[in-house]
């Protein structure tokens, strides 16, 4: 297919809205011929993946549009950094890292990004209607707004990301086009037990097993509460989009395109229909840990995605007049931070020994210490990316059990709400 | 003399010794740029340069952030000299075009059956043309 401009967006190339627009207009032309788009789609707004620090060609690049003027065309945050700029001694960097990790998130704000530094942009007001056409990076953001915002983009990257907020563009093709959307696989959770259902610790789990078992498919998900929450949600997603290439999933009765199980097959019959089991979930389960239950916890983490307002509440009732034994971090956005100093929540974690870790989180910067050992979390993502990036084992459980886990120094679980 | 023919994803010009890897590899985490060495353990060919290779993969897969990887491995000079692929994939072919734009060399990308590389012998000297030609270097 032939990709086809407007003269607007001939313009751009040639140089109408300076060098830094020109340069994103060539590559974004240059990644629609790749992925075979026919033509461009407008955006409404962006959000940037590129502020994490791989290396310093990532900072001249985004160097090199800044310098030349570039500024963002549509509404942009900007998703994690390699560096707390809030708390900048909890990080384990060297001084050349450091410096170029800062350049590298300051270039993107002085485009004029939102420096929002957050995985969870959705919780900080970055909210998308239902059909909007949209451009972000991060996996668990993509998920999201596709399938809980009903939004639609694709999967950007780093470069790609900021040459869509640049221009204010995409390649039109994939999960922006409707016809793309449908579910083309149904999961069926009605016999998973209500209870279990009603639990936080239920959705990485079931999100651990669809990014496996479906991966690129796309799942209409029968038999979950209509009352399941946005932060469950949220980390159903991210757990599925850290196994498996998930950026749309559709939970019948919950999420807006589907209101039915007709519109989220877009009334095609479904390629296949699985019931999910207690074997199939246990399984899941099982892969989030690495190390042995009933041991020692060397340090709890939560938040990835960011910690929201009412998961903190939740912690804040958990950790009120106890004292954690072990260190533990909860990663969140500064704008969420704000919020939670206003209230006077952040002093009661503090009190108890909780760390809020803001701007970037445990998995993608040296915050941990250095001693390594066991990783209790809730978070399905940081289960699965902590022992390749931080070298620590991991124990995966529900945030009841990270605490009680925290204030003892070992490991307690509930293993008993996943036999039926 | 073998010749065979891909589709072009990033044109170049480029040649060096044949690197089949069996299985996919997702740069990102899997490829360390300063070395430009395969840098995860459970790789076949863990330790193994992919510096000056022309690089034969299955596919690339994983995260975004293999841009960015491909980039450092352009800035660095370890990145491979080619790179054939027999999934196309966007992610690495973007890495170097915007080495390109930044002023790095270019390296050429081809996706094509992976089954017709298997023809070639590992290590054998592969030269690839701007229009996506392999053939094998005369020795």
């Amino acid at each position: 297919m032939t990709l086809e401009l407007t003269d607007y967006e001939r313009s751009l190339i040639g140089g109408s809205q300076g060098d830094a627009t020109a340069m994103a207009m060539r590559i974004l032309v240059s990644a629609a011929e790749l992925v075979g788009a026919g033509e461009l789609v407008e955006i409404r707004s962006a959000h940037i993946d590129g502020c994490l620090h791989h290396g310093d060609g990532g900072v001249e690049f985004a160097e090199r549009l800044a310098d030349d003027g570039g500024r963002v065309a549509v509404d942009t945050t900007l998703n994690v950094g390699a560096l707390d700029l809030l708390h900048p001694d909890k990080v384990r960097a060297g001084a050349h890292k450091t410096a170029m990790a800062r350049r590298q998130m300051d270039a993107y704000v002085r485009m004029g990004a939102e420096p929002t530094f957050t995985c969870a942009p959705y919780q900080i007001g970055h909210l998308p209607d239902v059909g909007e056409q949209v451009a972000w990076g991060e996996s668990n953001a993509i998920a999201f707004v596709n399938s809980v915002l009903g939004a639609r983009t694709e999967r950007y990257g780093d470069f790609l990301d900021a040459c869509c907020a640049l221009t204010g563009r995409a390649p039109l093709h994939g999960l922006h086009l409707e016809e793309n959307r449908a579910a083309t696989v149904v999961v069926d959770a009605s016999h998973v037990p209500s209870e279990l259902k009603a639990r936080d610790v239920f959705y990485p789990v079931l999100g651990t097993w669809l990014g496996l078992e479906v991966g690129r498919d796309i799942a209409a998900i029968v038999g979950l509460p209509a009352a399941t929450t946005r932060d469950q949600l949220k980390a159903l997603g991210a757990a599925a989009a850290s196994t498996g290439a998930v950026a749309l999933f559709h939970v019948v009765g919950v999420t807006p395109e589907a209101a039915t199980l007709d519109a989220a097959t877009h009334g095609q019959v479904p390629g296949r229909t699985v019931a999910l089991t207690a074997e199939m979930l246990r399984g899941s389960l099982a892969r989030l840990s690495t190390a042995g239950q009933g041991g020692r916890v060397d340090a709890v983490a939560v938040g990835s995605p960011h910690f929201s307002m009412g998961e903190f509440e939740h912690l804040v009732r958990l950790v009120s007049g106890r004292r954690l034994a072990v260190p533990f971090y909860a990663c969140t956005a500064r704008g969420t931070l704000l919020a939670l100093e206003e209230q006077g929540d952040a002093e009661v974690l503090r009190e108890a020994g909780v760390e809020i870790i803001v701007d970037t989180c445990v998995v993608v910067t040296p915050i941990l210490p250095a001693s390594g050992g066991v990783l209790m979390t809730n978070s399905g993502k940081f289960a699965h990316y902590g022992p390749s990036n931080t070298g620590y084992e991991v124990l995966y459980g529900s945030l009841e059990d990270c605490v009680d886990s925290a204030v003892a120094g070992r490991a307690l679980s509930s293993p008993e709400i996943w036999a039926w | 003399m073998g010749l065979v023919a891909g589709r072009v994803l990033v044109a170049g010009e480029g040649g060096g010794p044949l690197l089949r890897l069996d299985e996919p590899i997702s740069f990102w985490g899997g490829v360390d740029p300063v070395s430009g060495t395969v840098a995860d353990p459970r790789h076949a060919n863990f330790g193994t340069s992919i510096a000056g290779t022309v690089l034969a993969v299955p596919s690339a897969v994983g995260s975004s952030s293999s841009s960015a990887i491909m980039l450092e491995l352009l800035r660095e000079g370890t990145a491979p000299a080619a790179i054939l692929l027999g999934h196309a994939d966007a992610i690495l072919s973007l890495g170097v075009i915007v080495g390109e734009e930044l002023g790095y060399a270019g390296i050429p990308i081809l996706e094509m059956p992976v089954g017709e590389l298997v023809s070639f012998p590992q290590s054998v000297q592969l030269h690839v043309s701007p229009e996506g030609i392999v053939t094998q270097a005369s020795s």
